[in-house]
């Protein structure tokens, strides 16, 4: 446990490393166990940007569920840096596909949310400032997320996760509610953000175009209870184009593989 | 009990529907008319407070009433202020528009005083000494206010401490309840056991079991209190979108954190409903205890004024609860207002 907690803390580096040994769960719905993921194996490494790929309701969610610790497997382990899961931490963030932000609180106080819990509020003020200007909201830190588009509301998401200096920041269709527009922008901003700050990034989306132009690897999962079906590489350097022929042609393999190539 | 949380849904939601109902001011406005209207309408408004003087004046009384003189001089200066504010959206459009809304009331309040004073004290229609004519209470006020303002501190305090016992010990009950299920399992069947009992119905053993009325009138009060405001802090814990949870607990938040900076702020709309039902409900019980041991108060004094059958002092007594209640229930609508100002307001009081 405190192994755990060191290893958490000193990452030794900006990123993670997350590995899933032979993991496996199941949901218990009324006494009938469902089983979700089977038997899991991945590494992750430093830095790396990876998307989680699969066929709706496939468990890619629980996946991240438990890499955040939000969940315990019911079979298998997580590790990240070498230490075993035990809980949710804050160097393990999650953006969710709500933006969730508590509507009581002005948004300076919905991303200050993390220092606050954590008593950390005092020393690191100014970082709740910088982050809201690093998402471009630093003239609404006084608003309420009523008063926020959809967008605006998923960037402070975004900064109440940042403001933490995650190592590994988890993505959950964080971009799936939004407007096609302001998903083009938010996607590229994502993007620089993490080749910024280096962290690990674990995305789950059902857009594959949007997986090929921000990951470097693209997990695709099996119907559930899920398996890892294909493990892909992108080694295509930044800002990539969407209609790059070499991602169009991996789009379709990919659509393949979940079974819609008739729909290309 | 799970039945009072669809009850509060319904309560903002008809709230929500009236809402359209109301201009921008918030409140009811009155019909817009022209300006010769509004002058037409506070000239008539001035003289029914004048007709309200002259029949009290200049109609002799059946009976002996006091204070009638002082009140018709009071009615001649507001009719003629009245009259003469016709003329007031020449110099003063601010105080012309304020004026507007109001002049339809002052105009029925001026003809019902009227009638009232016709069909009490002049013509006798109504049964007398139940209905007494307007200068009757007014005499009452003038006269009795040091026994009434002793009456109204009373009740204030007895509410005050009964409503902010029952308010507190239910918000925790309620707290505990939507977080603890160790709690839960205790204190859930004694609520459901006790909770719908009417206050009322433990007056008389309480009155026996507390040291003095006073205090079993505060329990009494708390326990009228505390049921609505535990039951809806508690369907308002309980329903806290567990999504809170989760982002709260990936970025490091305690147990201690989840219950104060998430459980219960996110409740907080619930338990003012709840706060709102227990008020409403604790006045009730409040009179009651007053009437039946408490030595002090409005409904002592209404006792009182029956026992002596001055139907007088009692009116005077209800209009001075009335605004009483009214008082506290606005109070705690702007308290609301203060705390859930990130949301925007739902009813008007």
């Amino acid at each position: 446990m405190v192994r755990a907690a060191r290893a958490a803390l000193d990452p030794g580096g900006p990123g993670s490393e997350i590995t899933l040994r032979d993991v496996s769960h199941r949901f218990d719905l009324d006494g009938a166990p469902l089983p979700v993921l089977d038997h899991i194996d991945l590494h992750v490494a430093r830095g790396e940007f990876v998307a989680l790929l699969g066929p709706s309701g496939c468990g890619k969610s629980t996946l991240l569920r438990l890499v955040a610790g939000l969940e315990k497997p019911s079979s298998g382990e997580i590790f990240a840096d070498g230490a075993p899961i035990a809980g949710p931490h804050p160097s393990r963030v999650v953006v969710f596909q709500d933006p969730t932000l508590f509507p009581w609180r002005h948004v300076f106080d919905n991303v200050a949310l993390g220092l606050e819990a954590q008593g950390l509020l005092k020393s690191r003020r100014g970082r709740v400032d910088q982050t809201l200007r690093l998402v471009g909201l630093d003239n609404f830190a006084k608003a309420f997320p009523h008063q926020l588009s959809g967008g605006m509301s998923q960037r402070v998401a975004l900064a109440r996760a940042l403001v933490n200096d995650p190592a590994v920041l988890i993505l959950d269709e964080p971009l799936g509610k939004l407007d096609s527009l302001t998903r083009m922008t938010m996607q590229g901003e994502i993007v620089n953000l993490w080749r910024r700050a280096g962290f690990t990034v674990l995305l789950v989306t059902h857009d594959i175009e949007e997986a090929l132009l921000m990951a470097t690897r693209l997990i695709v999962l099996s119907d559930r209870p899920a398996m890892v079906k294909a493990d892909i590489r992108v080694d295509k350097p930044y800002p990539r184009h969407r209609g790059d022929p070499d991602l169009v042609s991996r789009r379709r393999e990919i659509l393949g593989l979940l079974g819609l190539e008739a729909s290309w | 009990m799970t039945s009072v949380s669809p009850a509060t849904e319904r309560l903002s939601s008809q709230a929500a529907e009236r809402q359209p109902a109301q201009d921008d001011a918030g409140r009811a406005g009155a019909p817009a008319r022209g300006w010769v209207s509004d002058s037409v309408l506070s000239v008539l408004a001035g003289s029914s407070w004048l007709l309200f003087a002259f029949i009290t004046l200049h109609w002799p009384d059946l009976n002996d009433w006091g204070r009638g003189s002082e009140f018709s001089h009071a009615a001649i200066l507001f009719g003629a202020a009245l009259i003469l504010a016709a003329g007031l959206g020449a110099v003063s459009e601010r105080g012309a528009a304020r004026l507007r809304r109001s002049t339809p009331w002052l105009l029925a309040l001026g003809l019902f005083f009227s009638l009232w004073q016709a069909a009490t004290a002049k013509f006798g229609l109504l049964p007398q000494p139940f209905f007494p004519p307007p200068h009757a209470i007014l005499e009452v006020f003038l006269d009795d206010y040091p026994k009434l303002v002793e009456s109204v501190i009373a009740s204030i305090k007895l509410e005050l401490f009964g409503f902010s016992l029952g308010a507190c010990a239910g918000f925790v009950v309620g707290v505990l309840l939507g977080w603890s299920r160790g709690f839960g399992y205790w204190a859930h069947p004694i609520m459901r056991f006790i909770g719908p009992l009417p206050s009322i119905a433990w007056l008389p053993i309480a009155f026996f079991a507390f040291p003095s009325s006073w205090s079993a009138s505060i329990f009494l009060i708390a326990l009228t209190t505390g049921f609505p405001v535990a039951v809806l802090t508690w369907s308002g814990v309980a329903s806290v979108n567990s999504a809170y949870y989760d982002v709260a607990r990936t970025l490091g938040a305690s147990p201690a954190f989840l219950v104060f900076k998430v459980a219960i702020p996110a409740a907080l709309p619930q338990v003012f409903v709840g706060l709102f039902m227990g008020l409403g409900a604790s006045f009730a019980v409040l009179v009651t205890a007053e009437m039946m041991g408490v030595k002090a108060g409005l409904g002592f004094y209404l006792q009182w004024a029956q026992g002596w059958a001055s139907y007088a002092n009692m009116y005077a007594a209800l209009i001075v609860m009335s605004v009483m209640c009214s008082s506290m229930i606005t109070l705690l609508f702007k308290a609301r207002d203060r705390v859930l100002s990130y949301k925007k307001a739902e009813v008007q009081w």
